[in-house]
């Protein structure tokens, strides 16, 4: 497991681990003392490190580059009765996006989200999880879809934003985000966001409107990432520190400022380091939104997600 | 590409260049505006005779709202709406200043109380509420005072059944507010959907700049999308797409004329034919 700068003292302690399961292997003695005594002092270690994170570690372990990524989430939800569908019916298939129909505890669900690679070679394939208009197109094309046959909707996010090139800008990025935000303000069906690791500014809000917004503990979501914050208000690239506690990015701020609606816990070090239990948790949250969901009429739940979005925003008046 | 290179809610564009007096000997009792774009010298008052429009290559100088208001409603009457919201500082944001003190100043400086001010009144004899940004305040950032100034302008046409027009004139999201500004785009939004509902025509007018957020909102959301010739439209700002793409980019990208051609824009309007054009779509609207 790759550690971050920050878990450094559990290097250490990983480091005597190793070596004394070593020993245990080649020399044949009984190490099981040692090695239990090291498991439980990694584990106070992590559990200590953990209780203290600061957003910018937040942020940190939302980009873990082991960290489970959409199509993991999906194949697990969906105990891999998962169909992926392709492609916006316009210009092509962005592979920074994906979805399709996939079926959790026994019913039908559209699931989409943007994907990240995995390794060097996937991370360029994937655009490194930024959708071009296409993508977004591709997102509500599969969401109007699911809204004809009256399919709940689950979106999972992670991204570093919506991709900056020329050819998005010919094609109409702007719109096709606005466009998402727009019409997923009125989709028939439930829809239930969840952010599984970097929810960056107006591309993950581009599949991020719903009736319930839930963040993965170790999750930031915000207008900008933290260092383009710094490089932009400080003209440095050095405050992205400051930036990320500036932003208030973290689960636990975007509930404080009621902007999300729940935050689902993580296995202690990060969803990286027990993926089952990630993916167990999400879609724990995910049924029992669900439920909830499901009980309202059409009208009235897209009523009370628009009225949602409506009375967000602080301000003084006169 | 890295996370870094994101973001880009602001841009900065280029900027007419005005000139004291004493640097120009020739003309007493006033000043000198060079076009940025081919470079001609005037005088201010031969320039905003001409609505601050270069008389030789048709550069399109931003103005402010209170311009408008100006050429745009009849006998320049007009209402102002949500005239006394303004900024809470929900996040106790500070970067180099606090916001708070940021908000104070550019309060002061500009006499206005945020980047947007909404007005109601008669263009060509048909009603109309506008809800126009205001640039020189904080890059006319889109923060919750932007958003709920949208909502009341939106409230006010549904209840009196006038048609909304958004001019847009933003660098983006207000990152001093963080996700609440990144809200509005779908609080907005919100709006919108309540006033196609109730089939009420929705006009956005593009200005330079509208880049960011307001790009991926309300400015290209209309039931007819304008623009002002030469206008800056994009998601991204220039530089940042430049950063991307590692070259510069092409004379002309991401201009009204270039968004129109990609099929984004439904006319470019000169600002003389504003409110001859406004009032000629309204009528349609409404007969
Ligand atoms: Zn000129």
């Amino acid at each position: 497991m790759i550690l971050l700068e920050f878990e450094e003292p559990i290097a250490k302690l990983q480091e005597q681990l190793d070596k004394a399961i070593e020993i245990a292997e080649q020399a044949d003695v009984d190490m099981s003392a040692t090695i239990e005594e090291l498991e439980h002092r990694i584990r106070e270690k992590r559990r200590e490190i953990y209780a203290n994170l600061t957003p910018w570690q937040r942020v940190q372990v939302s980009r873990h580059p082991e960290r489970p990524y959409t199509l993991r989430y999906m194949q697990a939800l969906t105990e891999g009765d998962f169909a992926e569908l392709h492609g916006d019916r316009n210009v092509k298939d962005d592979k920074a996006m994906v979805g399709g129909f996939g079926t959790i505890n026994g019913e039908t669900f559209m699931l989409i989200g943007q994907q990240k690679g995995e390794n060097t070679k996937m991370r360029t394939y994937r655009n490194f999880g930024m959708a071009n208009p296409e993508g977004y197109r591709k997102a509500l094309r599969l969401m109007k879809l699911a809204e004809k046959f009256n399919k709940p909707i689950v979106t999972l996010i992670d991204t570093p934003g919506a991709y900056p090139g020329m050819e998005a800008e010919e094609r109409g990025q702007g719109e096709a985000i606005a466009r998402n935000i727009y019409e997923m303000l009125n989709l028939k069906v439930p829809v239930i966001v969840v952010i599984i690791g970097e929810g960056a500014s107006g591309g993950a809000l581009g599949i991020g409107v719903g009736d319930r917004v839930l963040m993965m503990e170790n999750t930031w979501y915000s207008v900008i990432s933290p260092e383009s914050c710094s490089s932009i208000l400080w003209r440095s690239w050095d405050f992205k520190q400051q930036a990320a506690t500036a932003l208030k990015l973290t689960a636990t701020d975007m509930l404080e400022l009621k902007l999300i609606d729940e935050i689902i816990k993580e296995p202690l070090g990060g969803a990286h380091t027990n993926p089952r239990e990630a993916y167990d948790a999400v879609k724990a949250a995910i049924l029992k939104h669900h439920a909830e969901l499901k009980a309202l009429d059409p009208v009235k739940r897209m009523d009370i997600r628009m009225d949602k979005y409506i009375a967000m925003g602080v301000y003084n008046e006169d | 590409m890295t996370p870094d290179k994101q973001g880009g809610w602001f841009s900065r564009t280029e900027k007419g260049i005005v000139t004291e007096t004493k640097d120009k000997k020739e003309v007493k009792d006033g000043l000198w505006y060079k076009c940025p774009k081919c470079r001609e010298i005037i005088t201010t008052e031969d320039h905003e005779k001409n609505l601050n429009v270069c008389p030789i290559c048709g550069h399109h100088e931003r103005i402010a709202t209170k311009k408008y208001f100006e050429l745009m409603f009849d006998n320049n009457q007009f209402t102002e709406l949500a005239a006394n919201i303004y900024s809470a500082d929900p996040l106790n944001f500070t970067d180099t200043q606090p916001y708070k003190e940021r908000i104070v100043k550019t309060m002061k400086k500009t006499g206005l109380k945020d980047a947007m001010t909404v007005a109601v009144g008669e263009v060509n004899g048909y009603g109309l509420v506008v809800a126009a940004m205001n640039f020189e305040f904080i890059g006319g950032s889109m923060g919750a005072v932007v958003g709920e100034k949208i909502a009341r302008a939106a409230d006010y046409s549904l209840e009196h059944r006038i048609p909304l027009m958004i001019m847009s004139k933003s660098g983006g999201a207000r990152m001093m507010e963080a996700a609440i500004s990144l809200m509005q785009l779908a609080k907005t939004s919100a709006k919108l959907n309540r006033l196609s509902e109730a089939k009420i025509p929705y006009i956005s007018f593009c200005l330079d700049p509208t880049t960011g957020g307001t790009t991926a909102s309300y400015a290209m959301l209309g039931d007819v999308n304008l623009a002002e010739p030469g206008a800056l439209i994009g998601f991204a700002g220039p530089r940042v797409i430049r950063d991307t793409v590692g070259h510069d980019l092409p004379e002309g990208f991401q201009r009204s004329e270039f968004v129109l051609e990609h099929g984004f824009l439904d006319m470019i309007i000169e600002r003389k034919d504003i409110k001859e054009k406004l009032g000629q779509l309204l009528k349609m609207f409404a007969s």
